[in-house]
């Protein structure tokens, strides 16, 4: 889309809400390098958010959202979850269809836009939770992977079913009880992230959304590798604090602790090869491009 | 007015696709342009409607007795005429890739039956409510247990209540033109609906009929996806904030309203369709000697065997009536109890144990007692014109002279 097509009718400028105006005016569509630190400087493309109060998951929404390389030209699709509870908000086409077909309209959804936008940049980026991307729609999350469909999977991996209230799910930890887990869940955490690297996965990265600077990195490299080479991964630790009885502001200290060495959410990438090549040919136009700037 | 084409549409008539086909107006390709006669099985005759329909993308899945179009529509791609093709991983994943494929302004085709059909369900209300106008073709057969690969129409009754149009075709010519007509009403911005054209597995995919084609070098106008009543969504049109709070939120009136509202318009752009509909496929239903006291209303292939059974009957002087119901959403109501205003008594032979067919005419006709719902078959038998013609003499009280090898 051209940054053109996002304008407003000179007659209808008054009458428009402030922030679609804000968005029109201030967002930093088809801005190169933006990422994280423009949010507080320009319109973000999500607006207030319908989470619980300090909810990880509304961090992880603006980090990824500030860190698209080209939202002017990204469909996300999500999934039935408390994210579906966000993506209204989003200032980027979003498709909600079903609990757990996420996979499945994102490879009808790229294929279509390969069809109908032939070498032009159309990026399609899945966001779901971790019942929706490991359980009932595992079967679409790993086909899509074997078909080498060339569009980004996240999931926010909280653990649980939050949004239905808690209930066991295949990424909760052994032994943790919960709904649907009275005495506690009896088999271990899904290793979807090797699962992602078997399954043909270019990139796969399983982290937390405590720092604002790696998430912007993954998510770039994620959507750029799938544009290019083949399916990408990110599994983003996004805790439920209500159903794990932290308190608000305790988000980023559970996020914290459950990256330090040994611990589920401890940094892991997986890179193809020519993944790496890429991101390395990436980087040196990217420096050439600086220096050229400096140069002149 | 109806079945108009957006500005784009028109700009492409007469120009030529990539295969060399002239793109050509609807009216013109159906109702003027000349007809080749072929002798082909309903499998082929869906291949050859796709050939001329400028689908974008085809998704296909296994499954008896309608793998072999979708394959064949393979071939097509591998020729140049579609421009996308895939196997999905199941029926469900399939119609989640349509309707990915359609929500980025794809004109979308796809193939199912039986158990795929049950398996895709939860698919068709969203397709509904997205407003997505995929083509889906339901050859129908068992879904019962134990399994049955055999002709069956008791899915349909479940398609009835998704709020998708919903045609029946009887023969292979129904099937090649409604395939091309389908698109054309299904995408109208008014409509704008997923709609399935149904058949009865086997006896039209598997067997030849004469057919008249339209010339394989005219094609309809590609979909435009900006007549939409809903954005497209391929980010060239601004994006919007939705709503304020999603539509999911629980304990909201609002939601609640906007639900309820959703539903009754995409139900009345079902009821909308009618007026694309009936210049195209010649009205919801089409009637024969709706003067006689005796009426059998049929879809699908049960027309065909309701035809030969009121020959028989007229060579023993009975003489009965007939009306097909093509159009099975939206329902023609007021068109059947007008059909049936003389009838005394209605016959409903049907290929499924429930008789869907007869309970919705139950509900739409007065004196309702005048309906008997029958024959039915089921399971892959077939319905003799016999069968039908005995029902009709033991209503009547009269000696049944035909026995249909039932043994008795």
């Amino acid at each position: 889309m051209s940054k053109e097509k996002i304008q407003i009718c000179p007659e209808f400028y008054d009458i428009m809400p402030p922030e679609y105006r804000d968005l029109v005016e201030q967002a930093t569509y088809g801005k190169e390098g933006r990422g994280w630190k423009d949010i507080g400087q320009s319109k973000e493309l999500i607006e207030d958010h319908s989470l619980c109060a300090g909810c990880p998951e509304s961090m992880a929404f603006r980090y990824i959202l500030a860190s698209l390389p080209n939202p002017e030209d990204t469909v996300m699709v999500g999934s039935t979850g408390c994210t579906s509870l966000v993506f209204p908000h989003v200032a980027v086409h979003n498709i909600h269809s079903l609990f757990g077909n996420q996979n499945a309209v994102a490879s009808g959804l790229k294929r279509a836009l390969s069809v109908r936008f032939p070498g032009r940049i159309k990026d399609v980026v899945v966001l779901a939770g971790d019942g929706a991307t490991v359980d009932i729609g595992l079967d679409m999350t790993l086909q899509a992977w074997f078909r080498q469909e060339k569009f980004t999977t996240i999931c926010f991996d909280n653990e649980l079913y939050a949004n239905t209230g808690g209930q066991e799910s295949g990424l909760m930890r052994k032994g943790f009880v919960a709904k649907m887990a009275p005495v506690g869940k009896k088999f271990e955490k899904v290793r979807l992230p090797e699962i992602a690297r078997e399954s043909g996965c270019a990139y796969v990265v399983n982290c937390t959304v405590s720092k604002p600077n790696l998430v912007e990195k993954v998510i770039r490299n994620a959507v750029l590798i799938a544009r290019e080479i083949g399916p990408t991964y990110l599994q983003l630790y996004t805790p439920c604090i209500l159903e794990i009885g932290k308190n608000s502001m305790e988000g980023l200290q559970e996020m914290r602790d459950s990256e330090k060495p040994g611990e589920r959410f401890r940094y892991y990438e997986y890179v193809t090869d020519s993944a790496k090549q890429f991101l390395a040919e990436l980087e040196a136009k990217e420096k050439q491009t600086a220096a050229a700037a400096i140069e002149g | 007015m109806a079945n108009e084409l957006s500005e784009v549409q028109r700009s492409l008539i007469g120009k030529q696709n990539k295969k060399g086909q002239t793109y050509t107006d609807p009216q013109h390709l159906f109702f003027e342009a000349p007809r080749i006669p072929a002798f082909f099985t309903g499998s082929e005759v869906i291949k050859e409607a796709i050939r001329r329909a400028s689908v974008d993308v085809m998704v296909a899945y296994p499954i008896t007795p309608q793998s072999e179009a979708a394959a064949l529509i393979g071939e097509l791609y591998a020729e140049g005429y579609v421009a996308e093709y895939m196997r999905g991983e199941s029926e469900f994943a399939v119609m989640g890739q349509c309707a990915g494929a359609a929500f980025g302004g794809a004109r979308v085709f796809t193939t199912t039956a039986g158990p795929g059909t049950m398996r895709a369900f939860e698919n068709f209300p969203m397709w509904v409510g997205s407003r997505l106008p995929i083509q889906v073709i339901v050859t129908c057969r068992g879904i019962n247990s134990p399994l049955s690969i055999q002709p069956d129409t008791l899915e349909m009754y479940f398609l009835l209540g998704t709020g998708m149009l919903v045609w029946h075709a009887e023969t292979a010519q129904d099937f090649f033109d409604w395939i091309l007509k389908g698109y054309i009403v299904a995408e109208q911005p008014d409509v704008h609906l997923p709609i399935a054209v149904c058949c009865d597995g086997f006896f039209v995919t598997h067997t030849k009929d004469t057919v008249l084609l339209t010339p394989p070098e005219m094609c309809l106008p590609p979909y435009d996806p900006y007549r939409s009543p809903v954005p497209c969504m391929d980010m060239e049109t601004p994006p919007v904030r939705m709503m304020r709070d999603p539509f999911v939120m629980k304990s909201n009136y609002i939601s609640y309203m906007t639900h309820a509202s959703w539903q009754e318009e995409t139900r009345g752009a079902c009821e909308r369709s009618r007026k694309h509909t009936i210049p195209m496929i010649g009205g919801l239903i089409e009637t024969e000697n709706t003067d006689a006291e005796i009426l059998i209303v049929a879809s699908g292939t049960a027309v065909s065997q309701g035809r030969e059974a009121i020959r028989l009957l007229e060579d023993e002087g009975i003489r009965v009536g007939l009306v097909k119901v093509k159009s099975l959403r939206p329902w023609p109501g007021q068109e059947i109890r007008e059909a049936t205003k003389h009838a005394k008594h209605i016959f409903v032979p049907e290929f499924n144990v429930i008789g869907w067919l007869a309970q919705e005419v139950k509900a739409t006709i007065p004196d309702n007692h005048r309906v008997i719902a029958g024959p039915h078959v089921a399971g892959g038998m077939t319905m003799p014109a016999e069968v039908i013609v005995e029902e009709i003499q033991k209503a009547l009280g009269r000696h049944v002279t035909t026995l249909a090898g039932r043994g008795s």
